[in-house]
């Protein structure tokens, strides 16, 4: 029984991981309508910009995610401005042909520069540290932060997008862009801007990615899987939802590990088509596409 | 009595051959005969490269009528390459059945399990199909990883009694005077010569057919073809159901000739699938002349420039978001773009003409 509730636990907490990576995607999609297939090669990229920082400058990764953040902003920007604002339009092919041969830039130039080694985010102490909850039960530290800072993000996108005045331009472009053009909205800069924003939730992603576990440049595409499972699940639309999403995705993994290890990523796809099958929109649906 | 405004004064029908496909037609009949009979002088590598070469060009017009005519974006084909390679090492290592006749047995039973596969992806609309396909192909490459008696996550070898049961190799032994690799090569070159020429048969079949009418009108605007009564549903479940079949075969013919399967070679999602967009892409998306043309390129680039690694995969990525960028109609659409001409005639054009006035 212990068991169980420890992996109750343990998926909830590896849920906030994939609310983190979804975050990022959930944005693109609900400002831009823009699906990423490169948004787990971008994790893993800034997770390599977090390694890089840290250990060129001595940083703690903490602090070190702190100065990624204004970089990966700027290239976030840039990223849209140059090339992804090009691929909007009716059809859907462009976006996502320009992404997928990204998602191979991105992976192979950093096969390039990093070979194919296992990296990881080093930070001391809190690594390993644990709060013991008692009954053999306990929670890691760094998997408590990323659950709380999944929530924190999701909490300041939410305070983003409904209390400031960019927020509301992302909402005016994402509902009709042709008024909030006519309303005088320069969508190209607001696709930027949001972009580098999604730039910044993908740096606090990366920053859990490399403390949890170990990375290497080829693992982009199946965390582009979990973000988008955690998306679906949750309801297109909704940040609350993908968190619900993540810590379903999570919860599913957890208990196919406890089956049997080999099963782990498996039960998680399954839960996914499953959902899909009973609630093709998700579980908090909000916008219909 | 003047009768002249009753009667027309042009005359409508629709065309689909046009002067080069005419042209065409004799020159490929030439091309394929030089095909089928480049075994008798060419070397065992260049045999090689051709059936590399013939895989492509079958996955890539397979995906093109996925992806070009019914819209139907899959990042996730190598589901059905993988399956069908499996397939053929179920049913020849354990079912002991001969791998000509699992060839096409492949093909049926990957058929049979896309329409389950189908019913569940196409709840996902759009740029999410895509990235569904991908998960379900995730979903098979771990299943198969857990199959011992096919070797697991680590894969499996054909046995040589399976791979040299293959009719007809001691025929080409004996004709040819080579030794049985070399006479493996040559027969798995003319299944696969036959295969892509059967895929290309039956896609410019499938585009020439009325549900092609209708494909083509999916291609060119959904919204209008719905509209005007096409079955949108139907016709892409049926184009997702035959194209897998085709697909899952020409899988099965592919681990035929590498004889060694294992889930991740198998389910690559770059191999066989961003290979595959790569050579559609380039070519021409939605025409039956660009994925042709695609694998030509793609074949030269692989074969010289494959040696840079990681260079190589950086330069296609770039060449493809370019092309999508500045051309997105591919090579083939620049050439259409200066000149008019058709080499499978599957497009239908309006053609008017004047009626001569009859003197009275």
């Amino acid at each position: 029984m212990t068991g169980w509730i420890d992996a109750v636990i343990q998926g909830v907490l590896l849920g906030g991981l994939y609310a983190l990576f979804a975050a990022g995607l959930s944005l693109m999609f609900g400002v831009m309508r823009l699906v990423n297939l490169a948004h787990g090669d971008l994790i893993v990229l800034a997770a390599f910009a977090i390694l890089v920082i840290a250990t060129k400058l001595g940083l703690d990764p903490f602090i070190a995610v702190l100065v990624a953040m204004p970089i990966l902003f700027v290239l976030g920007y840039a990223l849209q401005h140059v090339l992804l604002n090009r691929t909007l339009g009716r059809d859907l092919l462009p976006p996502l042909l320009v992404t997928f041969g990204l998602s191979i830039i991105i992976q192979n130039g950093l096969l390039q520069l990093f070979s194919a080694d296992s990296q990881r985010l080093r930070s001391g102490a809190i690594e390993t540290a644990s709060i013991p909850l008692g009954g053999g039960i306990a929670v890691g530290v760094v998997p408590l932060l990323t659950l709380l800072s999944a929530i924190a993000v999701i909490v300041l996108l939410k305070f983003i997008f409904y209390r400031t005045p960019i927020g509301r331009a992302f909402r005016a472009t994402s509902d009709d862009l042709e008024i909030a053009q006519l309303m005088g909205v320069d969508h190209r800069r607001i696709f930027a801007v949001a972009m580098g924003l999604a730039f910044v939730v993908i740096a606090i992603a990366a920053l859990y990615l490399g403390l949890r576990a170990n990375f290497d440049p080829t693992i982009g595409p199946a965390r582009l899987l979990y973000a988008f499972e955690a998306v679906i699940i949750g309801g297109l639309g909704s940040f609350w939802g993908t968190l619900a999403g993540g810590i379903v995705l999570g919860l599913a993994q957890t208990f196919g590990a406890r089956i049997d290890p080999e099963w782990q990523i498996l039960a998680g796809h399954l839960a996914f088509l499953a959902v899909l099958v009973v609630r093709p929109r998700g579980l908090f649906p909000r916008v219909q596409d | 009595m003047d009768d002249s405004a009753a009667k027309p004064t042009q005359t409508f029908h629709i065309e689909t051959a046009g002067g080069a496909s005419r042209i065409a037609a004799p020159i490929a009949i030439l091309i394929v005969l030089v095909l089928a009979l480049l075994p008798m002088v060419a070397g065992r590598t260049l045999i090689q490269d051709f059936i590399f070469l013939f895989y492509l060009l079958a996955l890539a017009q397979c995906w093109n009528l996925l992806a070009g005519y019914a819209g139907l974006i899959s990042v996730g084909q190598q589901v059905f390459v993988g399956l069908g390679g499996y397939l053929l090492f179920a049913l020849t290592l354990i079912g002991g059945l001969n791998p000509l006749l699992a060839i096409p047995l492949a093909g049926v039973i990957s058929a049979l399990f896309a329409l389950p596969t189908a019913l569940i992806v196409f709840r996902l609309r759009g740029a999410y199909f895509a990235i569904g396909t991908w998960v379900v192909a995730e979903v098979y490459r771990l299943v198969f990883a857990q199959i011992k008696p096919l070797g697991g996550g680590t894969g499996t070898s054909l046995t040589p009694s399976v791979t040299s049961s293959v009719p007809g190799i001691e025929w080409v032994k004996a004709l040819l005077d080579v030794r049985t690799p070399a006479a493996r090569d040559i027969v798995s070159y003319w299944i696969a010569l036959s295969l892509v020429l059967a895929t290309l048969a039956g896609v410019y079949f499938i585009l020439r057919s009325r549900r092609g009418l209708a494909l083509g009108a999916i291609r060119d605007q959904e919204g209008a073809a719905s509209g005007l009564g096409v079955d949108i549903y139907r016709i892409k479940l049926a184009v997702y159901v035959a194209t897998a079949a085709m697909t899952g075969m020409i899988g099965a013919l592919i681990y035929l000739q590498k004889a060694r399967i294992s889930p991740d070679a198998a389910f690559s999602v770059l191999d066989w699938t961003a290979y595959v967009i790569f050579i559609v892409v380039i070519g021409g998306i939605g025409t039956m002349e660009g994925p042709v043309i695609g694998a030509i390129i793609f074949y030269l680039m692989q074969r010289y420039l494959a040696d840079f690694g990681a260079w190589y995969l950086i330069l296609l990525g770039t060449i493809g978001i370019l092309i999508m960028l500045f051309a997105p109609r591919g090579l083939w659409g620049l050439i259409l773009n200066w000149r008019d001409v058709t080499i499978f005639p599957i497009r239908r054009r309006l053609a008017i003409r004047a009626v001569p006035k009859k003197r009275a």
